[in-house]
């Protein structure tokens, strides 16, 4: 499907709707003949960062940030794709024809460590792919950058009225009182690998907890990535390391969400089941993870912080994706944007890491 | 106010009765009277605002927010507290230390008009949380769902004065929040509550679904047989204090039936099945709901659709409980009873001679044919009055519900525990090359089919009303009902009594379901209704 010309041959500009399509694959710049984010092995493509949803393996040739490209190869393995190409925030490269290119930037997104927003320029017209971003800041990631373009593709999972996120720290505390009121439980978080897991270690060192955080296996590898990178996340103990899980008791470890009510916990002390996410503001979303102590930590924007967005980035056109599409749609429209909704196919809503 | 909202909110995240009882248990013992009464009240649904209600706070809330941005909102949280929880403008002035306790707020919000109730509500949740607002609008607008019913309340209460529940419960209609005298009792501080002569209701006893292995030893002598009737159970309760008609789940209807408490001569407490009835014949359920929820019913009304009772036990005679009797004994209680009252509306179920299991099933398939009753009840002659449903005592036998083939046409998330699931469907029948919605359904499978149901509308959606989503008109369903009835409010003219799933037809081809004429031959006339 091509979207309808909308600004076409504007002083010689060819508007982003005439370059830029929606198949079957993903989202698709057709004279650079690249797909961005896409979801099965392709030619060429450009990821955003390293989330499971947006980056997979088996491309022929990647182009990401130099921090993507190493999620993806500890990831995936040293052979994730055939060739790749990393570029660093705000160095350029052509794509496509020399003589007719299609120039691509990066600008940090704020979302997680590597996380970008891609910048596309073809004859004049500029559009923003902004992968998935977040304001808050994050000790991981470098600060998300408004970048001036035509369309502005935004993400939407929190793109609700009724989202607004409270601050980490008031968070992290109700994890650490937690840990006074049941000094004889585990207290089991459920963290998403990459970047929410190594978000809440960092929050509970500023809020002053030194103890050793102790992980599931499945954590290891990316934890271990970020203190290469030069995160510093204090002592770290694998679980499969400690002797005696009773010793557990009281302590804080770190699983993703799967591993909560899975037969990997049953070996831990009396757990105080914690899960980390945005969807745990909404109560039924909670109870469904059957989260007794629900910390509402996101990645993503909350509803303020998607609209302070359009309004700083200010492009005339809107493509809404990956979420609650609706809401942020009409209220792009009521502030005087044109807006529409990139149907894009992602995983289900509940898998996403948020 | 804090102490409920927390206690709430624990509620919410607790899994299992007796952690749940023993957060309860504990509030119980830390929180002081009257605060810890109107909690209880809240929790078993018997605190009830003339003017706090679900309007109420939309109302407010719509003056808060863009009603699109509302309705979204809503769609995707499924629930209307919660919602407003987190939409309502968070202020700077959250005063938590001045928040007033929780008898303070039932008290303001008991004696408040319908003209101050909003400036009052709005002040509240001005300087609340999130999670307090949650908690404040859950109380005003009852249906708390934490996981916790009035009977589990009750059995918390009994374990807390260490008496057994049935006490708790037969003193439970005839005290009041914030149950102090109660509360006094169990933690032996007073004497029982005095309750003789109370107008209350009085928790009846219920029947399970007859089972295949149900009828292996049955042997007729032992058994009571009657028609199981298509209204709604009530109580009818008449004392020297006054007089009640009550839902099964205790609500006072009183006053949308005025025209059953006529006649009442004598004293007692009687169970039976509310039906409209033009002396003896019985009209359809639908005649029914067009009484049921009017607070105040016109003549018109009155005399077009005249309520009756068919009654088939009897609790109290007179004063005296005839609860500890058994239904034979009971059944002649309630004759002679009947007889004393002048009142033409009120009749007496009959007993059906049955005397084999054949001639058992030929009732059955009688009771099948007509469309007056839905299916067969079995008494065990021997059976006391127990409330609650006790086991092996009392059987509802239904007749088998009506089935067709149709074809899903739209979807929409469910509420509460489903709000991320599509779980809502409406599905249609053909006329001619045309789909026609005839319901909606959204019950009758599993958690895995629902899973299944779910992927295949995010994958076949094309297009979207809201939060209706429109589906490939693809997927057959097997609908089960119990009746169907003309509408004039639906487009295929025809409305279905409980549609549900009955399976899912993964395999038949859209083209093949039903259509609307085979559904509509399934009507049944009124006029073919006997009693």
């Amino acid at each position: 499907m091509l979207f309808t010309a909308t600004g076409s041959d504007n002083g010689g500009q060819v508007h982003p709707s005439e370059w830029i399509t929606v198949n079957d694959t993903g989202l698709y710049c057709q004279p650079a003949d690249t797909y961005i984010d896409p979801m099965v092995p392709v030619a060429q493509a450009i990821i955003t960062h390293g989330h499971a949803d947006h980056a997979r393996a088996g491309h022929q040739r990647v182009y990401a940030t130099p921090t993507t490209i190493r999620i993806m190869t500890t990831r995936y393995g040293d052979d994730m794709a055939e060739q790749h190409y990393p570029l660093t925030y705000r160095e350029s490269v052509s794509l496509g024809d020399p003589d007719d290119p299609v120039k691509l930037t990066f600008y940090p997104a704020g979302h997680i460590a590597g996380s970008a927003q891609a910048l596309l320029e073809y004859r004049g017209g500029r559009i923003v792919i902004s992968g998935d971003y977040k304001r808050r800041p994050d000790p991981t990631c470098e600060p998300f950058e408004v970048v001036p373009c035509d369309v502005f593709i935004t993400e939407a999972t929190f793109g609700l009225p009724v989202f607004r996120h409270p601050p980490i720290e008031r968070e992290i505390q109700k994890l650490l009182h937690s840990l006074s009121v049941f000094p004889q439980r585990c207290h089991l978080v459920g963290t998403y690998a990459l970047g929410k897991c190594q978000r809440v270690i960092l929050a509970l060192r500023d809020a002053g907890y030194h103890k050793p955080v102790y992980l599931h296996g499945a954590l290891l590898k990316l934890c271990e990535l970020y203190q290469t990178l030069g995160v510093s996340l204090g002592t770290l103990i694998p679980v499969s390391e400690v002797e005696d899980k009773q010793s557990l008791a009281g302590e804080v470890v770190l699983a993703p969400p799967s591993a909560l009510a899975d037969r990997w916990s049953r070996a831990l002390p009396d757990p105080r089941t914690v899960m980390a996410s945005g969807w745990m503001q909404i109560r039924a979303r909670a109870r469904q993870r059957q989260a007794e102590l629900p910390l509402i930590i996101s990645d993503h924007c909350d509803w303020p912080e998607l609209l302070q967005t359009l309004r700083e980035v200010d492009a005339p056109e809107v493509w809404v994706t990956h979420g609650r599409e609706d809401a942020l749609i009409y209220q792009a429209s009521q502030m005087g944007y044109q807006a529409k909704a990139l149907s894009l196919l992602r995983f289900d809503d509940e898998d996403e890491p948020a | 106010m804090h102490a409920f909202s927390e206690l709430l909110d624990q509620l919410y995240f607790t899994a299992g009765n007796n952690a749940k009882a023993a957060i309860i248990t504990d509030y119980l013992a830390h929180t002081p009277d009257p605060d810890r009464g109107w909690a209880i009240a809240a929790l078993a649904g018997t605190l009830k605002f003339d003017f706090f209600k679900r309007n109420t706070v939309k109302k407010l809330m719509l003056e808060r927010v863009d009603p699109e941005l509302f309705a979204l909102s809503y769609d995707y949280v499924g629930e209307m507290s919660e919602t407003v929880a987190h939409l309502w403008p968070q202020t700077s002035s959250s005063e938590q230390d001045a928040l007033p306790s929780l008898a303070e707020v039932v008290e303001q919000f008991q004696q408040c008009s319908r003209n101050t109730v909003g400036k009052l509500l709005a002040g509240y949740l001005d300087s609340m949380t999130a999670a307090q607002r949650w908690a404040l609008i859950k109380l005003g607008t009852r249906g708390l769902r934490v996981g916790v019913s009035a009977r589990t309340i009750k059995h918390i209460l009994a374990s807390y004065g260490n008496v057994d529940v049935a006490e708790v419960e037969a003193i439970w209609h005839g005290v009041a929040p914030p149950y102090t005298s109660l509360l006094a009792w169990l933690e032996g501080r007073a004497d029982k509550p005095d309750i003789r002569g109370e107008v209350t209701f009085h928790p009846v006893m219920l029947s399970h679904p007859l089972t295949d292995g149900d009828l292996n030893s049955w042997s007729p002598a032992d058994w009571q047989v009657e028609h199981k009737y298509d209204g709604i159970r009530v109580q009818l309760v008449s004392t020297n204090k006054g007089k009640a008609l009550f839902s099964r789940t205790g609500d006072d209807i009183s006053s949308a039936f005025p025209d059953v408490l006529e006649g009442l001569t004598s004293h007692g407490v009687v169970d039976g099945e509310l039906l409209i009835m033009h002396g003896t014949r019985v009209d359809t359920f639908n005649t029914l709901q067009q009484r049921l929820n009017r607070k105040s019913p016109t003549k018109k009304l009155l005399a077009e659709y005249p309520a009756g009772i068919i009654l088939y036990d009897i609790l109290i005679q007179g004063e005296d409980s005839v609860t500890e009797q058994p239904l034979s004994h009971r059944r002649k209680v309630l004759e002679t009873w009947l007889c004393e009252q002048n009142a033409s509306h009120l009749h007496i179920s009959p007993t059906l001679a049955v005397d084999s299991l054949e001639e058992l099933n030929d009732q059955y398939a009688r009771a099948s044919e007509d469309v007056a009753v839905e299916g067969l009840m079995l008494k065990r002659r021997a059976s006391q009055y127990v409330a609650g449903r006790p086991k092996g005592q009392w059987y509802k036998w239904k007749r088998q519900p009506k089935l067709v083939d149709a074809v899903i046409m739209y979807a929409q998330r469910g509420h509460g525990k489903r709000s991320s699931f599509y779980s809502d469907f409406t599905f249609g029948a053909w006329q001619g090359d045309q789909l026609l919605p005839i319901g909606k359904a959204y019950s009758g499978f599993t958690d895995d089919e629902l899973k299944k149901l779910d992927n295949w509308v995010r994958r076949h959606t094309v297009g979207r009303f809201g939060p209706v989503k429109e589906v490939k008109k693809e997927l057959v369903i097997e609908v089960a009902f119990d009746a169907v009835h003309p509408s004039t409010r639906h487009k295929s003219g025809i409305a279905l009594r409980f549609p549900r799933f009955h399976r899912i037809r993964w395999d038949k081809p859209a083209r093949e379901a039903d259509s609307l004429d085979t559904v509509k031959a399934l009507i049944d006339t009124p006029a073919s209704r006997k009693s």
